[in-house]
């Protein structure tokens, strides 16, 4: 099964790592580590340019570094899936390489918006341990403070993100779910304006994450008491055999798909979405709802492919109920929002519920479908996240919709691109949205999942109309007297907004080469 | 033929037109007046070039095309997306031909009729609420810019023959026309707007379904999925998913067309977009409708179709009616011709699932003509409307005495909309109803007595708003200028030409019609037409030479002598492996 030295040898020998496999990772997180130490030791001044050179560095690195791995012979020989390497801990496989390597991407340009210098759009308190409103608080803002810690943070939480959906075993899994969230609860309190809100966006996640985890932990403990493992292959193998009590199995596949689903944000595990989207900075915000998102869809593709694999008809109907509440309710809630950040948040679980359909097909299609929305979806919306922290009034972001009104006769091309994204949220073709749910459509509809892919597409139609909405509002409405202005973002935040439009167009048109990677990626599944 | 991409290159020149449109300097640009107004006639004019272009180029299509050649020309097949079968694949039949050259006919009368239209909506605006800020002017610009993209899509979405590459179209085409209407319509327009794009966008959406059910069923029995409409038609389907992808796909097109009962956004998006917008909303969106029925419905689902054809011929009927009595009742003008075109379209719909030749060739020739005519009446309407600033029949009246040709000519469009005979809708609305009757006669006398309807509210409305004394309000009424009358008068003369001649329009349409039936495996019921049945018989034994040996396969059980050969001729020709399950003519 597993090919590594330690698991086999009888006696007590010296772990075989495989560093070169684990670069990637290792990078970011050594980028982490290194952000900490100038955290500590370089002079206030410098330290903002050290870390956006060390963080976008290390990042554009480790992109490279997974294409090298992907590019490698040596890993897929013979028809191999890939491997398992770091005593059978971490997955190296085309899925996982191809998740990792959007991640990481995505991370890049959300951390070009967390980067954002300009004073007046920087969306992180100067000082997050002063009370809001306090008189400590004035004075972090007028001495120009800022909190650089965001980018070691970020870091880590990327590094996290990269294990989660590579973990081979379930420990492994549990510690990158740590890794990766306990730096977000925090970045989820530091917004600038309304902080209160931040902090208490920061604590429900917070709350809410700890039970999840918890969830998570226990049906973990189940399942080693099923299968005696938290090897994936072997509980996939212990659940073909068959001989243990199923009680075990299935109370553990229930409690790891809720620990997994609420990172996921799928219906009823939804409730912290909303209020998080909306409290935190608007950029880790769009850090959350891209590259957490696809790494938790990673990880939870890995669990009910490789472990569950086998137990499709088990799974599949609890699977069909929670794809359907997903995507009725995040439709039909999103139409009742009136902030444009809770309805981005309503949208995505919505679109979490189209990507659940892909993973019901639970065939190469499903996961080459899922792949390449979560890419699709990710760019969009971290592009519509950067044009939330555009729209300014005096109290910050512009974040209720009716002081978008007429925007786009003010500034008719932002308007027009947060249109252009909302347009592929709603699938409309010639968008990457459109062939994204294509793909997850046609994956379910050859997995059998018709009935799903109806109750999909109803389900889009009811999530046209709060987008098209905005749209009214801001093409077709006269503008507020006293409404909000777009500020001139500076280069960091424009690039962002122009990666992710130039994705959404580009993978609209001409998806193919996107496609046959991800299909590429998808034609063998994970390795066991 | 050429190797010439004509198809494609008449397409993109109305895109290549609106970039062009969209590099020229904004309002937003320094400068007085003056030179703002000089922008916005240098939009106009680069509008209306590119149109004549197209236009020019889609009347080489027509002249090039060869009415007994092969089903599809100017054919042209390229990989988009491999991973999901899809193809670039284009390609016209006579149907698609006649309704490209309709689009591309009503392009450039569009452009010059709306030459003001975004001015006025602006001016209007501002006069409106004086005590507010000025509002920016909206711009010319992005309204002409839509209006090419829109043509493009127009093109595109007849021209498709890859069933993917039609559903692209069919739903990119909602975002430019919901714009047009949301941002420079007038009254209710971000209602109508919205309304016009969700009801589109469901029925949309559930095509999608049946587009990708299609899709996965071509993949059946370990063959590469194909979105191919030429592979789609051969393929094998069962009665049962048959009738469910018919649904997916007509419920999509009956919300297009609109067919009663889905039509209650026709009347509120026509009476809120600018006359242009409308007449392209009226005259070629709503073809795309019944088009999509022709082409996909019935040559895709064939036992399907027939299954359903009992209940589309009721809603048909009910629409044709229900459209000309409330058409009767309206005070507003755009309202009004909205609703005569719900009467419209249900003739359309009624000739096409009547399965006879005439029924199909006068549905096809009709949307023509109905683009012709009720764009003529939308335009004219929208003139008077400009000048009075009313949409009410009742704040007009003798309008005649003051404007001579503005009536005159409106009285031309409004009745050729009742059939009058040497107008040009007679001759289909005959060809429709004549089809029709040799098979459901029931619905043919119904379908009659919508004509009289037609006539109470044509006339009623003639002689309300034209007749009688003259208002204060409209006695300075100017008449028509001369780019108003150039705007009009192609349109008026092409529906007294095609009444008096119709016969280029049909020898382009029927031999495309006679596939649709072969597909659908539907034969005239009665000794049919002598003309067409002599033409048929003239086109049977002039191909049948020349077609290879016809496949042993062909299902004779189920069709006569006479068609036989023309469906083993057809068959042969395709050279096709799979075999459609046909259902019992």
């Amino acid at each position: 099964m597993t090919v590594t030295v330690a698991a086999t040898a009888s006696t007590i020998a010296t772990p075989h790592f495989e560093w070169s496999l684990l670069s990637p990772m290792l990078l970011v997180f050594g980028a982490a580590l290194a952000g900490v130490l100038i955290e500590a030791f370089a002079p206030r001044d410098l330290r903002r340019p050290m870390h956006v050179v060390l963080t976008l560095g290390s990042l554009a690195g480790a992109f490279v570094l997974t294409v090298v791995l992907a590019a490698k012979s040596s890993i897929f020989a013979g028809g191999k899936p890939g491997v398992v390497a770091a005593i059978g801990t971490v997955g190296v496989d085309r899925p996982t390489l191809f998740i990792q390597a959007t991640i990481l991407i995505l991370a890049f340009v959300s951390v070009l918006l967390i980067a954002e210098s300009s004073h007046e759009v920087s969306s992180f308190t100067p000082q997050a341990a002063a009370v809001p409103g306090s008189a400590e608080e004035r004075e972090g803002l007028l001495a120009g403070l800022s909190h650089t810690e965001v980018y070691p943070l970020t870091l880590f939480a990327v590094g996290g993100m990269l294990l989660f959906p590579a973990a081979n075993d379930l420990l492994t899994m549990f510690i990158a779910l740590e890794v990766l969230s306990l730096p977000l609860y925090l970045l989820c309190g530091l917004a600038r304006r309304r902080r209160l809100l931040s902090q208490e966006a920061a604590m429900k996640y917070f709350l809410l994450g700890a039970f999840s985890s918890a969830i998570f932990l226990f049906g973990i403990a189940m399942l080693y008491g099923y299968a005696g493992s938290v090897q994936l292959s072997a509980i996939a193998t212990a659940a073909q055999s068959g001989l243990a009590s199923s009680t075990l199995l299935y109370a553990g596949i229930a409690l790891l798909g809720v620990g997994l689903l609420f990172k996921v944000g799928a219906v009823p595990f939804q409730a912290w979405k909303p209020d998080v989207y909306q409290g935190s900075p608007t950029p880790i915000t769009a850090l959350m709802a891209s590259c957490t998102l696809v790494s938790a869809f990673g990880a939870l593709l890995r669990v009910f492919y490789v472990a569950f694999g086998q137990l499709t008809w088990d799974w599949r109907p609890a699977m069909w109920a929670v794809a359907i509440v997903t995507m009725m309710v995040g439709s039909i809630i999103a139409i009742t929002q009136t902030d444009v950040k809770r309805l981005l948040a309503y949208s995505s679980i919505a679109q979490a519920g189209y990507i659940l359909t892909g993973v019901i097909a639970a065939n190469a299609a499903g996961l080459s479908g899922s792949l390449f929305y979560l890419a699709a979806y990710g760019f969009a919306t971290i592009g519509a996240f950067a044009i939330v922290t555009l729209v300014r009034d005096r109290a910050g972001e512009a974040a209720h919709m009716s002081s978008w009104a007429g925007l786009g006769k003010r500034s008719p091309l932002v308007a027009g691109v947060f249109a252009l994204f909302l347009i592929a949220f709603a699938g409309i073709p010639l968008t990457s949205g459109f062939n994204g749910k294509f793909a997850v459509f046609r994956a379910a509809i050859q997995g059998g999942a018709l009935p799903l892919v109806i109750i999909g597409v109803i389900s889009s139609a009811i999530l046209a109309f709060p987008y098209v909405r905005v749209i009214v509002l801001m093409f077709f409405s006269e503008p507020a007297a006293e409404g909000p202005v777009v500020v001139r973002p500076s280069a960091y935040t424009g690039l962002a907004v122009a990666i992710g439009a130039a994705a959404t167009v580009v993978l609209g048109i001409i998806p193919e080469p996107l496609l046959s990677l991800a299909s590429h990626a998808a034609s063998q599944l994970f390795v066991r | 033929m050429s190797t010439f991409p004509w198809l494609t290159v008449a397409g993109a020149v109305p895109l290549i037109g609106a970039i062009a449109i969209a590099l020229t300097p904004g309002r937003s640009a320094a400068g007085s007046p003056a030179d703002r107004r000089a922008r916005d006639l240098l939009v106009k004019r680069l509008a209306l070039v590119f149109s004549l272009i197209t236009l020019a180029l889609t009347i080489v299509i027509a002249v090039k095309f060869r009415p007994g050649g092969p089903r599809f020309q100017f054919q042209q097949v390229y990989q988009w997306i491999p991973q999901f079968g899809v193809h670039y694949a284009v390609g016209v039949d006579g149907i698609a031909l006649v309704l490209i050259l309709m689009s591309t006919v009503l392009m450039p009368v569009v452009v010059l009729a709306s030459w003001n239209d975004v001015e006025e909506v602006a001016a209007g605006a501002t006069s409106a609420a004086p005590g507010k800020r000025a509002r920016r002017g909206r711009s010319a610009k992005s309204y002409f810019a839509m209006m090419l993209v829109l043509e493009t899509m127009m093109i595109g979405v007849f021209a498709a023959t890859d069933v993917f590459l039609f559903y692209v179209f069919f739903e990119a085409m909602l975002v430019p026309m919901y714009f047009m209407i949301g941002s420079y319509g007038v009254g209710q327009r971000q209602y109508a707007a919205v309304k016009f794009l969700l009801y589109s966008l469901l029925g949309g959406l559930l095509m999608l379904v049946a587009v990708i059910a299609l899709y996965v069923y071509s993949t059946h029995g370990g063959h590469q999925g194909t979105f191919l409409f030429t592979q789609l038609s051969h393929l094998a389907l069962s009665p049962t998913t048959q009738k469910w992808l018919f649904l997916g796909f007509f419920v999509a097109f009956a919300i297009k067309a609109p067919l009663w009962p889905f039509h209650t956004w026709l009347p509120d998006a026509a009476t809120s977009a600018q006359p242009g917008a409308a007449v392209l909303l009226v005259g070629v969106l709503d073809k795309v409708g019944t088009f999509g029925m022709i082409r996909y419905c019935l040559d895709l689902f064939p036992s399907a179709a027939h299954f359903f054809t009992p209940l589309v011929i009721v809603l048909s009927v009910v629409g044709i009616l229900y459209g000309a009595v409330v058409a009767i009742g309206q005070a507003d003008i755009k309202r009004l011709i909205a609703y005569t075109s719900v009467s419209h379209m249900g003739l359309i719909t009624l000739g096409i699932f009547a399965m006879t030749s005439q029924g199909q060739a006068g549905a096809t020739l009709y949307m023509v003509n109905h683009g012709f005519a009720t764009g003529a009446l939308f335009i004219l309407a929208g003139f008077m409307v400009s000048r009075r600033k009313s949409h009410l029949i009742a704040d007009y009246g003798g309008v005649q005495k003051v404007a001579p040709v503005l009536a005159g000519l409106f009285l031309v469009a409004g009745l050729a909309g009742l059939a009058l005979p040497g107008l040009s809708t007679f001759v289909s609305e005959f060809l429709v109803l004549v089809g029709t009757f040799t098979r459901y006669e029931a619905a043919a006398v119904l379908a009659t007595a919508g004509i009289i309807l037609a006539a109470i509210y044509i006339l009623w409305m003639y002689q309300r708003t034209m007749t009688g004394p003259v208002r204060a309000e409209v006695a300075n009424m100017p008449d028509l200028k001369a780019r108003e009358l150039w705007a009009v008068a192609p349109l008026i003369a092409l529906i007294v030409v095609l009444g008096v001649y119709p016969k280029p329009a049909l020898d382009i349409i029927n031999p495309a019609v006679h596939s649709t039936l072969v597909g659908v495996h539907s034969r005239d019921p009665v000794p049919p037409h002598p003309a067409s049945a002599q033409a048929r018989q003239a086109s049977t034994t002039s191909t049948a030479a020349s077609s290879t040996a016809p496949t042993s396969t062909a299902p004779t059980s189920t069709a006569p002598t006479s068609t036989t050969s023309l469906v083993q001729h057809r068959r042969g020709q395709r050279s096709q492996t799979l075999r459609k399950q046909g259902s019992s003519a």
